[in-house]
């Protein structure tokens, strides 16, 4: 599935939500059934700031794919995270550093990502964006 | 006046607000109170007839402009009860207010050695310019502890203080928890030992009496905007003759007697600490607020707000899941608590979809945090305009909240 495909598809379930309280009740689901980060990852060095809750992000890069894990002690932000890794998750650092996020505004929300807002979506996506630059350059340099 | 919050209500235009699609309910005084219509009214007034810069012109509306500013020093002075308008000093706020001290006071009476003593539920802009304070002159900074019930203890806070103790910086009422410090006591006790005393009334100034006279209290700082001012307007009241040994803070215009490139003699109390152009659309409206808050009945302030702490107290502890986080025996119109399984964020965020406005975090007391060994709370702080009915609304969305994590 492409980036697109896979974003289209977070929007349509989404869409199947009358009222925001259904979209919050799957955000929680979404939450709890994350895996969580092993313990011994979620260190300082993998904690991004600027949030009310802590979130934990972890990054690999496999044959021209990064993959991603998050975690976090607040299980709304556990949820869009999820929603976020899963569109961007296995795509190469040129397609994440490309992507617009435009499925967080279809999905309505766009309004945790002002960068005051305290659940740190924002401040994940920059990590996201910083983590596929610094993989490109360390290993895609001399494509 | 007779207090009547329906009628109390009316003069708040934001209350009348729907937060997606229902009534507001605001639980957030502690970080901001709403604005009455008299207070909006009055700094539009200014922008619209009044406005002209203080103090220097000799026209007619600056001259007026000036003569409001000052009337507004001195019933800032009135209320607070200070001796004289010298003592009234016209900042942003609480936190420019303690840094003006921190640096000022510092700069001038604090050595090596030296002990100043904050207190282990201070906000942090009571906290962080006292340890700059003390990095920059190698004073130590000494933390008065607080108990489980988010008290603090006299005798243990008396033996802290020594000779060396040179300033305490305390709250009159706490942010997180509501205590209601014993202020008085404490400033006494301060002065017993010769140390000099601040006491920070950014929640306390909207909920109790004040007189600083009474309280013999060396400093008093707050912001308008938490007792139905603007924002971006504040006081520190000082010590007349603790100010005058103090040396400028900032420097510029207003604060100067005479300037050349050799020397530069300074402006007399309370203008030595005001340079540059005050913002006396804020000073009015903070008049209006002030006036707007002292007619009514502190008594019956109390009683409203004190019928709505223990309705909500009661309330809350029917849930087995919810933990109260400060139980002070003398207590403002401040509920902290935990929930047992849901982060304060997530209780925060369904909250607010349900028209609930309560503040969520560590609410800048990150050492209180690690005190009560938490991440953080969920606030509801209320004040004179909040109802039972609004009680009831926010017990219902939390009971709605908590099922959503379960």
């Amino acid at each position: 599935m492409t980036i697109e495909e896979k974003a289209a598809q977070v929007v349509e379930e989404f869409e199947m939500f009358g009222d925001w309280m259904d979209k919050y009740s799957y955000l929680i689901e979404l939450g709890e059934e994350n895996e969580p980060l092993p313990e011994e990852l979620k260190i300082k060095q993998n904690l991004i700031s600027g949030c009310q809750s802590q979130l934990w992000l972890v990054a690999e890069y496999r044959d021209g794919k990064v993959y991603f894990r998050a975690d976090s002690d607040a299980i709304i932000t556990k949820g869009i995270a999820r929603v976020v890794l899963r569109v961007l998750n296995g795509e190469s650092p040129d397609t994440i550093l490309n992507c617009k996020m435009e499925f967080l505004d279809k999905i309505g929300l766009t309004q945790h990502l002002s960068p005051t807002r305290s659940n740190g979506l924002n401040a994940m996506i920059k990590q996201i964006k910083l983590y596929a630059l610094v993989f490109k350059t360390k290993y895609e340099q001399n494509k | 006046m007779k207090f009547d919050v329906n009628k109390i209500r009316q003069d708040f235009p934001e209350l009348q607000r729907e937060i997606y699609g229902k009534p507001l309910v605001y639980f957030d005084n502690g970080a901001t109170t709403l604005k009455p219509q008299q207070v909006i009214e009055r700094v539009k007034k200014y922008y619209t007839f009044d406005n002209a810069n203080v103090h220097r012109g000799v026209h007619f509306l600056s001259q007026e402009a000036t003569t409001e500013m000052e009337n507004a020093r001195e019933y800032v002075r009135k209320f607070l009860g200070a001796e004289s308008t010298s003592e009234i000093i016209f900042t942003k706020g609480t936190t420019e207010s303690i840094n003006l001290v921190a640096s000022s006071f510092g700069r001038r009476f604090i050595k090596r050695g030296d002990e100043i003593l904050v207190s282990e539920m201070e906000h942090h802009a009571n906290i962080v310019p006292w340890q700059l304070l003390c990095q920059q002159s190698g004073a130590v900074l000494k933390v008065i502890p607080v108990g489980d019930s988010g008290e603090i203890d006299l005798e243990l806070y008396e033996s802290l203080l020594s000779e060396k103790t040179k300033l305490v910086a305390f709250t009159q009422i706490s942010n997180v928890l509501g205590t209601v410090n014993p202020v008085k006591e404490m400033s006494d006790l301060a002065h017993d030992y010769g140390a000099r005393v601040l006491i920070d009334g950014a929640q306390g100034v909207a909920h109790d009496y004040v007189n600083v006279r009474e309280l013999d209290c060396d400093f008093y700082v707050f912001s308008g905007h938490k007792i139905f001012a603007p924002m971006g307007i504040g006081v520190l009241y000082g010590k007349e003759k603790v100010l005058e040994e103090m040396p400028p803070y900032q420097s510029g215009g207003e604060m100067i007697d005479k300037v050349s490139f050799e020397e530069t003699t300074f402006n007399d109390l309370p203008f030595k600490f005001e340079a540059g152009t005050p913002n006396v659309g804020g000073i009015l409206g903070l008049e209006t607020a002030l006036r707007y808050w002292q007619s009514f009945d502190l008594k019956e302030v109390k009683k409203h707000e004190k019928d709505l702490l223990d309705y909500a107290t009661e309330q809350l502890t029917a849930f087995p899941r919810v933990k109260i986080i400060g139980r002070a025996a003398n207590k403002a119109s401040v509920i902290s608590f935990v929930i047992d399984g849901v982060h304060h964020y997530d209780a925060g965020t369904i909250l607010d979809r349900l028209g609930v406005a309560v503040r969520t975090g560590h609410h800048c007391a990150q050492p209180l945090m690690q005190r009560f060994d938490i991440q953080g709370t969920v606030r509801a702080s209320m004040t004179i305009y909040n109802t039972r009915e609004e009680v009831d609304i926010f017990i219902k969305a939390l009971e709605r909240t908590i099922k959503m994590f379960s």
